[in-house]
């Protein structure tokens, strides 16, 4: 086998691994948007406020310590012990649900009925609000995250890969844990969706408010549960990305890159959101590799995901799952 | 509650005592008075009926009486106790399923899936056992869809079971959420217009429903109608309202020739 080819297949893999990343933030996007008609701009940041909040836990920092010790002259800054990794993010867990119920309390309820561009707005200012709070709470450094995942080379599969290829692939072992929690994940969700009782409640909320009232649904409970699942997504996508490349506050720029995935998935389909999310990663990879680095100079990764959402969006705006848009006239 | 014990119809249906009562309801808006300390009472067993021109406060008495509005003035009682303040969505767990003037379904789920979000009161099985359809959760699954069927079935919906209600013209989304409310197995089915532009045909399938239903569930129906055929026809009792006031209450012989409601309907000389 050409050497070339063995080493597209290993882009190709490491691009799958990569699409997984997206697929997992894209994800928290398709839940509220399913769920509440909201597209939630602030998901990003809610990947990071999680990891943020996940690390400050972790390691006892004292929350808002910045703020405390420029007003009263104090010098606190850790409370001294360390949680360990799975009560933390237990712990998180909770920080998540109390923020969705804040969100609801403080913001939506007040914007029932608006449109839908209205609601968008509404989470740009909370992604910026919440950037800030994370910062005033947790400080803007950037922080190590580590759950305990394994990191670095599989070498099972490199080991593998060089006796059929004569050339071991560099497989990250996060990438596979990463790729195991987000099936994990879209098993659950989608059974939670079509199958329960607060799954079937959640559709209904979205497509009418009046009528899922009139059968017994509390939209504030619905409410509440959504952004607490779309936390959950978040603390789940926090800890991969934070894992990866560290809690830095760039990782709120990830939530941009789910936007093509979103073109491509369609904003309503969690198996959109999966595969959408691979074809980026493994598209952009492999037109790096085999076109971007060679002829164009390189750095095509940043950009080719918003052009190959653009030809979508001529083509077939609904996206590859999307919904049809169906109207009776 | 004087008479508790009810009564028999002239075709044989038995009426029972009063399940629902509103005592002196007064709703405003700002400084609009909708509905005007209006009292009565609704049986178990019978169909209901609330008539009045337009912008009489029918619906805003079926918002009451459902919780989507919350009178200033008056009482709500229900099966014997004072209803507290309540949210719509708490009305319904309480077994009062409604329909709308304009229709409130779930556009983009199928027939199917629109009638068994009715059911969401008799699903009580815990998230994991629903997600992977295990023990309790799996026998009520089964025993909700039976009960669906039974409705579709009931109201010849059949054929559009996995259509997608968007699709559906406007007599068969009524229907659908006609069989959404009787999913529920309320105890009180409240219809805002069932008949509403509807043509001829479409007015007899659906009053032939609203006495199936009555017939054969025992359920109470209380229903806003503008066709006046149509009300007298289908109901036991009938409340005329006009500018929020309560302006006859009674058997629809009785309403048929009381002056001030035939003053209301064809309009009275002022001189």
């Amino acid at each position: 086998m050409p050497e070339q080819l063995i080493w597209a297949m290993e882009v190709f893999m490491n691009g799958l691994m990569a699409g997984v990343l997206y697929a997992l933030v894209a994800l928290g996007f398709v839940l509220i948007f399913k769920a509440s008609g909201i597209f939630n701009f602030s998901q990003g940041v809610m990947a990071l406020f999680a990891a943020l909040t996940l690390v400050g836990i972790m390691e006892g920092q004292v929350p808002f310590s910045h703020l405390i010790n420029a007003v009263f002259g104090t010098e606190i800054h850790h409370f001294g012990w360390h949680v360990p990794a799975l009560a933390a993010i237990l712990l998180t867990m909770v920080v998540m649900v109390a923020l969705a119920w804040a969100v609801n309390q403080f913001i939506f309820r007040h914007l029932v009925n608006q449109e839908p561009i209205i609601l968008f707005m509404a989470t740009i200012g909370l992604a910026y609000f919440l950037e800030g709070f994370g910062d005033i709470m947790w400080g803007a450094d950037i922080k190590k995250l580590d759950v305990g995942l394994p990191q670095g080379i599989n070498l099972a599969i490199d080991e593998v890969t060089y006796n059929i290829f004569g050339y071991g692939f560099f497989i990250d072992n996060l990438d596979l844990w990463a790729t195991g929690v987000a099936v994990l994940l879209v098993i659950a969700l989608v059974l939670f969706a079509q199958y329960t009782k607060q799954g079937r409640a959640m559709r209904a909320v979205a497509d009418d408010h009046q009528a899922a009232l009139s059968v017994g649904i509390s939209l504030k409970f619905i409410w509440v549960m959504v952004w607490s699942l779309a936390g959950f997504v978040a603390l789940v996508a926090g800890i991969m990305w934070g894992t990866k490349s560290g809690v830095q506050f760039s990782l709120s720029l990830i939530a941009l890159k789910a936007l093509p995935v979103l073109m491509l998935g369609g904003f309503t389909s969690i198996p959109g959101a999966i595969v959408g999310g691979l074809i980026i990663g493994v598209g952009e990879k492999l037109f790096e590799f085999a076109i971007g680095a060679p002829y164009l100079g390189g750095a095509t990764e940043i950009w080719f995901a918003y052009v190959l959402a653009l030809i979508f969006l001529v083509f077939r705006p609904q996206g590859l799952f999307g919904e049809k848009i169906i109207e009776r006239v | 509650m004087k008479d508790i014990e009810g009564y028999v119809t002239e075709d044989g249906r038995k009426i029972g005592g009063v399940v629902m009562e509103m005592r002196n309801i007064t709703l405003r808006f700002g400084g609009v008075v909708a509905i005007k300390d209006i009292s009565f009472d609704v049986r178990e067993g019978e169909i209901r009926a609330i008539i009045g021109p337009n912008g009489a406060g029918k619906s805003s008495m079926l918002n009451v009486i459902s919780g989507f509005y919350n009178p200033q003035e008056g009482e709500v009682w229900y099966k014997g106790q004072k209803r507290p303040q309540m949210k719509p969505y708490q009305v319904a767990r309480q077994g009062i399923a409604r329909t709308f003037q304009n229709i409130a379904l779930f556009e983009g789920m199928t027939v199917l899936d629109n009638v068994m979000t009715g059911r969401i009161r008799q699903m009580n099985a815990g998230l994991l056992a629903q997600a992977l359809w295990k023990g309790k959760a799996e026998r009520e699954e089964v025993e909700n869809r039976e009960a669906v069927e039974k409705i579709i079935d009931f109201l010849e919906i059949q054929h559009i079971r996995k259509t997608p209600v968007g699709r559906l013209p406007y007599g068969l989304k009524k229907r659908v959420e006609l069989a959404r409310a009787l999913a529920a197995e309320p105890s009180i089915l409240l219809l805002d217009e069932p008949m509403a532009g509807m043509n001829v045909e479409e007015k007899e399938d659906m009053s032939r429903f609203v006495l199936d239903v009555n017939d054969e569930f025992g359920t109470t129906i209380v229903l806003i109608e503008h066709d006046m055929g149509v009300v007298m026809d289908l109901s036991d009792r009938v409340v005329v309202m006009d500018y929020g006031k309560k302006i006859g209450d009674g058997s629809p012989d009785e309403v048929r020739n009381n002056q001030a409601v035939i003053d209301a309907y064809l309009g009275v000389a002022h001189d």
